[in-house]
């Protein structure tokens, strides 16, 4: 049997188990066949998404993640279950940095429904927030980090900000060390993340703040920070 | 339910239940559950087998994450090939799939489910079949007993009355052209002008 030759089948999941492991056995070292099965898996799991999605029995996501839960129990250290909720922004910007922008705005154009989020942050921002060399500082009044990357350009990432009442606005100031608060930029809040980009450098050693003011916003801060971060 | 990881991307929800988190497992549960289960069904057509193969995929993805390479491919597509593989390996051993495996008719269609993510699956359910519509009716045919019967190419090969070069010819051509036809976005526009 010519191996060279299964790659479409294997790509269709239609060898059987023997074969399927001669292929992979063959695939490690054959480099024509990685690239032709890099080539052909995209059509063949395309046809995933061909079929007629159907709604599963409820208990079954319970039931998966009960199963999983058993599987891993002793893997999560326990005070970990604590940590996650408070550190889940932070936890999400490590995650997406490690993934890196490219497959981040790819998954958000997946959906429209993702698709609306991405319209509705500046995609700048997330690059900030996503950047490896960023440096990541929590602020503290709510839950959610300023990131500034090498060129001091900044972003703020807050989970479940309240929304603004109507009338009111969020503005956020960048303080330089030594010197008077600057505006850099008003955000509505509302929704499972805020993300922002910010609109003045932020050099080492500012601090970033954020007031509620009154909508269009103010040249000087009025109100004490929301939330703040030294960074 | 609230969602709160709904904000992520597949990929670091991936990378989250990598790290044991369970709430990461649910939200991609919550976003590809839908399009596993009628996957699954369609090979299966068992609801009850059906519900295993998504079950012992997620469990895969859950055992699995930590492996995860996002440069070599989208979250959602692994995800779905799980499903695929375990539906395809619980239809041989069972001895259930059938003779209408190119019929998908009987699985009711539902509206569960957020209207993006529905109206989004539906798009690209209907992009997937205008491309297998434009395909030689061999190419087609064998490339839809192969993925949604579960036969395998010999299977195949008996069942058509080919020789089993036909077949793999076939299905590499099909492949093949379904990849030039689905990257095509002169049909992209072809189908969004007539949904
Ligand atoms: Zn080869």
């Amino acid at each position: 049997m010519d191996l060279h030759e299964l790659t479409a089948a294997y790509a269709l999941d239609a060898l059987d188990a023997h074969e399927a492991r001669e292929y992979e056995a063959h695939l490690s070292h054959c480099e024509r066949c990685r690239d032709e099965l890099s080539t052909l898996a995209e059509p063949a799991t395309a046809l995933a998404w061909g079929a007629e999605p159907a709604t599963p029995p409820a208990a079954l996501r319970g039931r998966i993640i009960e199963a999983a839960a058993a599987e891993r129990a002793n893997v999560v250290p326990l005070r970990r279950q604590r940590l996650f909720r408070a550190t889940s922004a932070a936890a999400a910007v490590a995650a997406c940095a490690a993934v890196g922008l490219g497959l981040w705005a790819n998954s958000l154009h997946r959906s429209l429904h993702a698709a609306r989020s991405a319209a509705a942050s500046d995609a700048r921002a997330v690059e900030i927030l996503a950047d490896p060399a960023a440096r990541h500082i929590p602020v503290t009044g709510v839950h959610g980090m300023v990131a500034v990357d090498a060129t001091g350009q900044g972003a703020l990432m807050l989970k479940q900000l309240p929304a603004a009442p109507p009338g009111k606005t969020y503005e956020a100031w960048v303080i330089a060390p030594g010197g008077s608060p600057k505006p850099a930029g008003m955000f509505q809040g509302g929704g499972t993340m805020t993300v922002v980009r910010l609109q003045k450098a932020v050099p080492k050693g500012s601090t970033v703040a954020a007031t509620m003011e009154r909508a269009g916003g103010v040249d000087a801060p009025t109100e004490v920070p929301v939330f703040s971060a030294r960074a | 339910m609230t969602r709160e990881l709904a904000h992520l991307s597949d990929e670091a929800l991936v990378l989250l239940a990598a790290r044991s988190e369970q709430t990461a497992l649910g939200e991609l549960y919550d976003r590809y559950g839908r399009p596993a289960y009628g996957l699954a069904l369609r090979v299966l057509r068992d609801e009850s087998l059906a519900e295993d193969a998504v079950q012992e995929a997620f469990l895969a993805l859950w055992r699995t994450a930590s492996r995860f390479v996002p440069e070599r491919g989208k979250a959602s597509t692994w995800i779905l090939t799980l499903v695929h593989r375990r539906a395809v390996d619980l239809v041989r051993r069972e001895e259930r799939r059938r003779a209408d495996a190119l019929d998908d008719a009987h699985v009711p269609a539902d509206s569960v489910g957020g209207a993006d993510d529905e109206a989004w699956l539906r798009l690209q359910r209907e992009r997937v079949q205008a491309a297998l519509r434009q395909l030689p009716d061999q190419q087609r045919e064998a490339l839809e007993l192969a993925y949604y019967g579960g036969f395998t190419q010999s299977e195949l090969a008996e069942r058509l009355g080919q020789p089993l070069g036909t077949i793999k010819t076939r299905m590499f051509t099909g492949l093949a052209r379904l990849r030039v036809l689905l990257g095509d976005p002169g049909m992209e526009t072809a189908w969004t002008s007539t949904s």
